[in-house]
């Protein structure tokens, strides 16, 4: 049948499956929204408030559902809104499809009204992108871009339609939704199999290519045959089950200090769907000098970048491992578990016990809060990190964080997106500078009466820089003090959602328990600007520099 | 560090060349020549890239070619098992006193006049770039008034092709 490329665009999503996008309208998506609308039966659409909230819902969508987010925004500035966005989509490996308007074909590069060349700025962010040149070529475009997206290592792919070829009208013929590009487990094992076998304190350590290749049962039935211990990257969280007896948490800048350690002091580590990059390996050249690496990855550039690997496996990490499982001794090494257990009882040690409001108290509570199910995303700070030491997950796809861009404001608009994805009520975690960056998508939350609990960890500073400040700095607290006229209780109130102040634990566990019920629902968290992340790997220095505790 | 040449065969469209070096800019990798010209079919384009790396920074940068959709395949030539050659015009300043030995020198390397006034003479040479160096280094002795180079092109010894490699 014949049809117009805003026609073909949105019945090309619906054969690939997706049922609901994100986005902002202009003046140049102006007929793919017509279509939306009359396509509206088969295809949702979710208007944010801002495009950066429509980008990130559509990361949010995708990270928890393992599915392709995809978002659309108009040309110009609609487009480049969605650069940080897509960006943080990027480094965090997320498959993403994002559509951008631009001006008819022959007004590009005149610098028409709201014309900017986003295949240009996206091109070192993006795993590909297109300017759709003729409505015939449309759909095989928008399949094509599905399969980069999802295949391999997953990432964002950019379309970008000149109004003309949303008008101009070409055949369609409706095809299955595109296959993934078939995972394979690389094949050359037997070097790797020989340096596993002849190591005495091996270490799993897991980063999101695990989550990304339902690879979690592979990695706990491969440390079970090795008897080895586990530890991951932050975009590893919520991969394995938190209490799993071999788990010892995140390694790294604030990693938890049993798994910094153990991963440093090991003799081999089976790095697993990680890049390992500097805020996981700290000072990259003394890193883990006793080591082996065995390098599991689905792309080869991650191989030597940063680390060089004794032994380098392309192939999907899941089947890879599978493999290694059948092929490796089993294992039973009593003393290295020792010595682990002393780093834990040393974790334990250090971990501060304090009465009152503050940070393992409040984490620890909303731990009671969480179901299996419950998504957690966040935004980036100390409440961030926090979360990822304290939160226990017991399946994956449940910890929704911006963790390779870092970027401030992504909780909100991912919130939406999970809350959408999943159905399922979702707490978001933020911290009073990132919330004011992502808080437009308020309006969005309430429309939809979107179940969010938002958990504002608010202490008047930027908690994370200011604490870099106050260790290496002299407290000279340049840029991180920020306003405090802003009422957040107010605020939400204002945006048509509830919301409480807490200032104590039975305040907070009251809240908790009145919170979890429908809508938007936000408590304001006072506590202490002083708070820090512990531990905390000092710049340039290894594990074995890890700081557990100031002294003031 | 060491020299690099590698041939990457690209799909034959806008933007391509752009994908390719902005790989080399945004991972700080420098390029010492780079030519890019049709192949045998008109689907492909061929790219022949010249850089210094470490042998970690090489794998680096054929691994991420590996990852752009438009690139083909990836081959490292090497100086024994490949062809290279480059193409020099150079323009020198021409006066009596010394016409006689440019002509002797552009002789001696079989360099071509291909423009001749009274006050300059065009040379066209061809070959491996140290033969190139080597002339420029011979015509310092004169005025060189302009000099551009194409970069190397490089084909591998032999009948197998580019496209015949697995990836």
């Amino acid at each position: 049948m014949k049809l117009s490329g805003a026609d073909i665009l949105i019945r090309t999503l619906i054969e690939q499956g997706v049922d609901t996008v994100f986005g902002y309208p202009g003046g140049q998506v102006v007929d793919i929204y017509d279509s939306l609308y009359r396509f509206r039966d088969e295809i949702t659409h979710i208007l944010s408030a801002h495009e950066p909230g429509a980008v990130h819902a559509a990361d949010g969508y995708a990270r928890s559902t393992g599915g392709v987010g995809v978002v659309i925004a108009t040309s110009g500035p609609g487009a480049t809104n969605l650069v940080t966005g897509i960006a943080t989509a990027y480094l965090d490996s997320v498959p993403l499809i994002a559509i951008t308007g631009n001006v008819a074909g022959d007004q590009l590069g005149t610098d028409s009204f709201q014309e900017v060349d986003i295949t240009g700025v996206t091109l070192p962010i993006t795993k590909h992108n297109y300017i759709a040149s003729s409505a015939e070529h449309l759909a095989d475009i928008v399949r094509e871009a599905f399969r980069l997206a999802k295949s391999g290592r997953p990432g964002p792919v950019l379309i970008d339609i000149p109004k003309d070829v949303q008008l101009a009208e070409a055949e369609y013929i409706p095809e299955a939704a595109v296959k993934t590009d078939p995972k394979r487990a690389c094949e050359h094992i037997e070097e790797a199999v020989e340096a596993i076998n002849l190591s005495n304190r091996p270490f799993v350590y897991f980063g999101g290519g695990v989550i990304a290749s339902d690879a979690e049962k592979a990695v706990c039935d491969f440390a079970e045959k090795i008897d080895a211990p586990i530890g991951c990257s932050l975009m590893g969280i919520s991969g394995v089950p938190t209490d799993h007896p071999r788990f010892l948490g995140m390694t790294g800048m604030h990693g938890r200090f049993a798994a910094s350690t153990a991963m440093h002091h090991a003799d081999c580590i089976i790095a697993c769907g990680v890049r390992f990059n500097d805020r996981a390996t700290g000072n990259k050249d003394k890193f883990a000098r006793t080591a082996q690496v065995i390098h599991l990855d689905i792309d080869a550039a991650e191989f030597m970048k940063t680390v060089n690997a004794s032994h380098c496996l392309k192939g999907d990490v899941g089947k890879t491992l599978a493999l290694l499982t059948a092929a490796v001794e089993k294992k039973a090494l009593p003393d290295w578990w020792e010595e682990i257990e002393k780093f834990k009882a040393r974790e334990e040690a250090s971990a501060p016990k304090r009465e009152g409001f503050v940070p393992e108290n409040i984490y620890g509570l909303i731990n009671d809060y969480l179901q299996a199910d419950t998504p957690v995303c966040t935004d980036v700070g100390q409440h961030q990190m926090w979360a990822a030491q304290y939160l226990r997950f017991k399946e994956k796809r449940r910890f929704i964080s911006s963790g390779g861009l870092g970027t401030m404001g992504f909780g909100m608009g991912a919130a939406v997106g999970t809350d959408f994805a999943t159905g399922k009520r979702t707490l978001l975690i933020s911290g009073d500078g990132s919330f004011v960056m992502g808080m437009p998508e308020l309006t969005t939350a309430v429309e939809h009466h979107l179940p969010i609990v938002i958990l504002l960890i608010h202490n008047g500073v930027l908690g994370l820089v200011r604490q870099m400040q106050t260790m290496y700095f002299e407290k000279r607290y340049a840029g991180t003090v920020l306003p405090q006229n802003t009422d957040f209780v107010a605020l939400v109130k204002a945006f048509g959602g509830d919301g409480c102040r807490v200032t104590c634990m039975d305040e907070l566990k009251a809240a908790l328990d009145s919170g979890f019920s429908d809508g938007v629902f936000l408590i304001d968290c006072l506590i202490d600007e002083d708070e820090l992340v512990l531990p905390v790997l000092p710049p340039e220095g290894t594990a074995d520099d890890l700081i557990v505790k100031v002294v003031d | 560090m060491q020299k690099y040449t590698i041939a990457v065969l690209v799909n034959n469209q806008s933007g391509v060349l752009n994908r390719v070096s902005g790989m080399f800019r945004r991972r700080g990798f420098n390029i010492n020549s780079l030519t890019v010209s049709e192949t045998e079919s008109e689907q492909f384009s061929r790219i022949t890239v010249t850089y210094e790396a470490t042998p970690e920074m090489n794998h680096q940068i054929v691994t991420q070619l590996y990852k752009l959709p438009d690139v083909i395949k990836v081959k490292e030539l090497t100086r024994d098992d490949s062809v290279n050659c480059e193409l020099m015009l150079i323009k020198v300043k021409n006066d009596a006193a010394t016409r006689e030995e440019i002509r002797t020198a552009a002789d001696a390397f079989k360099a071509e006049t291909v423009d001749y006034t009274r006050e300059s003479v065009i040379m066209r040479i061809t070959g491996d770039s140290k033969r190139i160096d080597a002339f420029i280094n011979l015509m310092k002795e004169f005025e060189i008034l302009e000099i551009c180079r194409t970069g190397i092109v490089s084909l591998e010894r032999g009948s197998k092709t580019i496209a015949q490699y697995e990836d």
